[in-house]
């Protein structure tokens, strides 16, 4: 399928304009501010496609999972499935979960400590109705499909798993609802690399298998690299950049985004990296910096950064980044003049 | 037999084919039976608990036969082995059948404690928000009183009698159960599973019974074990005030009350009942906190 259908047909999940604000400091005597985990995030995910989402801790990857998962209630902005808005007439709540399913970072903590392995596959089905014999018939199918011998791991409980196996688990867990799309964040971050590798091996032959579309949030480039079709890379609850994987990872517009990717450490010894791309934390997100976001950390702001926000602009197909130098005539000495482009 | 036949095959074959670990309760007790000093406390306790529901079976005189004659007799007295109390009753006899309402006024407030501080505790934790506000600032206020005062004065304002300390005592335990209740919930809500489990679509009901219920009962249930044996000592403080159990009921603290002139002329048999006391609420002391060791697998 090339590009040009992708973007034609209706996007699988669409997010416009997501807003999660987390009140802080509110007491009897303060009006309180609020940190701005989200701050207006836009973006669709294809079906059958890989969506990496990638930045640094803190910049509100987990808080998208959670908002699209509708665990926890959006501040403004809408999420649309299959073009039909998620709680409406045309698209209860219910529904909508057992289509979009989640695999959470923390293996142990995604399992409940008291339940065998086959009972917490078996427990979503269940709750949609399934008769406890079916369901538990269903976990061993999809024990197998993960790659855990249902005979030997059926009746075993969390705490004697690793966590490589606990997160296979999750996985199937998820998938016990036949769902359309999986989100997955860092779902594969707290596992050792040769376990990581397999279990990412898992999820691509899982995707091909049952046509599942992902949603893959994380921090680590190259695996993000490895599974991903496109990739949005986030700042501070924004979008800094949108594109596909190759040309986001490969040709990096936006001066976060090679930021990002020159931090990665290199196995090549006479390309070390010799000073810090990235240096100090995030802003605080209560009071995010004017301007660009990105100004006070980036090695090309100028006086117009801190004085306007850039909107995100197309770059190439389907590629675009939020930042002034991308803008043809944006003032930026580094951008290119507005006819140039035109 | 005919009917069982083609069923039976069936049966086996689910049997070997998932290989069943054994469960977390089964892990707990093989803990425990490693444990001597709480398998010690806990055969201690149980022979307590039996010999006082099998009393009129175990003791050997009538508890409430006064003998004016032989009146505070020493420990080792022929035909009272432990003694008399003042009014010539037998010791041994009284202390047996006195650990029934010990132990049924120290045991029954807790429980009722469990069943409505455990519920309110929950839902203050599984709710949060204002409910939770609600329920644990109310529960504060009775933070606000020592709770050996909170319990006279419930029980001197509603008047002696059993039924009026149980349910003072019950006042008491309800606000520490359902602060632990509410705390334990809160940690255990905010972990992944049972976000995944909301996630699935799961009714808030069906998470808290599957999900968390089993996850939280069992550390309010190790607390409220702890519990007993200070509902003990205020059981028996209560009857010692005279406003529990009242002459000539045996128990515990009301004996003690009782022997207190006698503490001059026969000090050991004065003490005795402060003794049963002390090993009793030692025993679910230990048996508490062995229950805790057990209980955290992951140590």
């Amino acid at each position: 399928m090339s590009r040009n259908e992708m973007s034609k047909a209706t996007p699988l999940l669409s997010v416009k304009g997501l807003v999660k604000h987390f009140p802080v400091g509110k007491s009897l005597f303060s009006a309180g501010t609020a940190v701005r985990a989200v701050d207006g995030l836009d973006f669709n995910v294809m079906r059958g496609e890989t969506l990496g989402i990638v930045g640094e801790s803190g910049c509100g990857k987990s808080t998208v999972a959670r908002l699209v998962m509708h665990l926890m209630g959006v501040t403004q902005g809408e999420i649309l499935f299959e073009a039909k808005r998620v709680g409406s007439n045309d698209l209860s709540l219910r529904e909508f979960r057992r289509q979009v399913q989640m695999v959470f970072q923390d293996s142990y903590a995604s399992l409940n400590p008291r339940l065998t392995v086959e009972s917490s596959i078996a427990f979503g089905p269940q709750v949609h109705g399934v008769t406890r014999k079916e369901a538990v018939e269903k976990a061993h199918d999809l024990l197998a499909r993960v790659g855990l011998e249902p005979s030997r791991f059926a009746g075993r409980y969390p705490h004697e798993l690793s966590g490589g196996q606990r997160q296979r688990v999750n996985i199937a867990r998820a998938l016990a609802f036949d769902p359309k799309l999986l989100i997955l964040d860092e779902a594969v971050s707290a596992l050792d690399k040769s376990v990581e590798a397999q279990v990412l091996n898992l999820l691509l032959d899982l995707k091909e298998a049952l046509n599942l579309t992902y949603v893959f949030i994380s921090h680590d480039l190259d695996v993000v690299r490895f599974i991903s079709d496109r990739v949005l890379v986030m700042y501070l609850g924004r979008v800094a950049e949108l594109g596909p994987a190759e040309a986001v990872l490969g040709q990096p517009t936006h001066p976060y985004t090679q930021a990002l990717l020159a931090s990665v450490p290199t196995m090549d010894p006479d390309h070390r990296t010799t000073e810090a791309p990235l240096a100090g934390d995030p802003p605080n997100p209560i009071n995010p910096p004017s301007g660009c976001r990105f100004n006070p950390r980036c090695r090309y702001a100028e006086s117009l950064c801190s004085a306007r926000e850039p909107q995100l602009q197309g770059i190439a197909a389907g590629h675009s980044a939020a930042c002034h130098i991308a803008i043809p005539g944006s003032g930026h000495s580094r951008a290119r003049a507005a006819l140039e482009t035109a | 037999m005919n009917l069982a036949t083609p069923a039976a095959p069936a049966t086996v074959d689910i049997a070997q084919s998932v290989a069943h670990s054994p469960g977390y309760w089964s892990t707990v007790a093989l803990r425990i039976r490693r444990d001597k000093t709480t398998l010690f406390f806990g055969a201690l306790l149980l022979a307590i608990v039996l010999i006082a529901i099998f009393a009129p079976l175990v003791a050997p005189a009538d508890p409430y036969k006064t003998n004016i004659i032989r009146r505070l007799k020493e420990i080792g007295y022929p035909g009272h082995p432990l003694g008399t109390d003042q009014t010539g009753r037998d010791m041994l006899s009284r202390l047996i059948f006195g650990g029934r309402l010990s132990l049924f006024m120290g045991v029954t407030p807790v429980l009722n404690a469990l069943v409505i501080g455990g519920l309110l505790g929950v839902l203050a934790g599984y709710i949060g928000g204002k409910v939770n506000m609600a329920i644990m600032r109310t529960m504060d206020i009775f933070y606000a009183f020592p709770s050996v005062l909170l319990a006279i004065a419930i029980s001197g304002a509603l008047g002696a009698g059993i039924g009026n300390a149980i349910l003072s005592l019950t006042i008491v335990f309800i606000p520490p159960i359902a602060r632990v209740a509410e705390s334990v919930t809160t940690q255990v809500r905010s972990l992944d599973y049972v976000e995944a489990a909301r996630a699935s679509g799961a009714s808030s009901f069906r998470i808290v019974r599957v999900h968390v219920l089993a996850n939280v009962l069992g550390a309010v249930f190790v607390y409220a074990t702890s519990l007993i044996s200070v509902s003990i000592i205020l059981a028996s403080g209560l009857s010692f005030l005279g406003l529990g159990t009242k002459p000539p009921e045996p128990e515990w603290g009301l004996m003690l009350n009782e022997l207190r002139q006698a503490i001059y002329v026969n000090p050991y048999v004065a003490a005795l009942p402060g003794v049963m006391i002390f090993m009793t609420s030692l025993s679910f002391n230990l048996l508490s906190d062995g229950l805790r060791s057990a209980m955290d697998l992951k140590s």
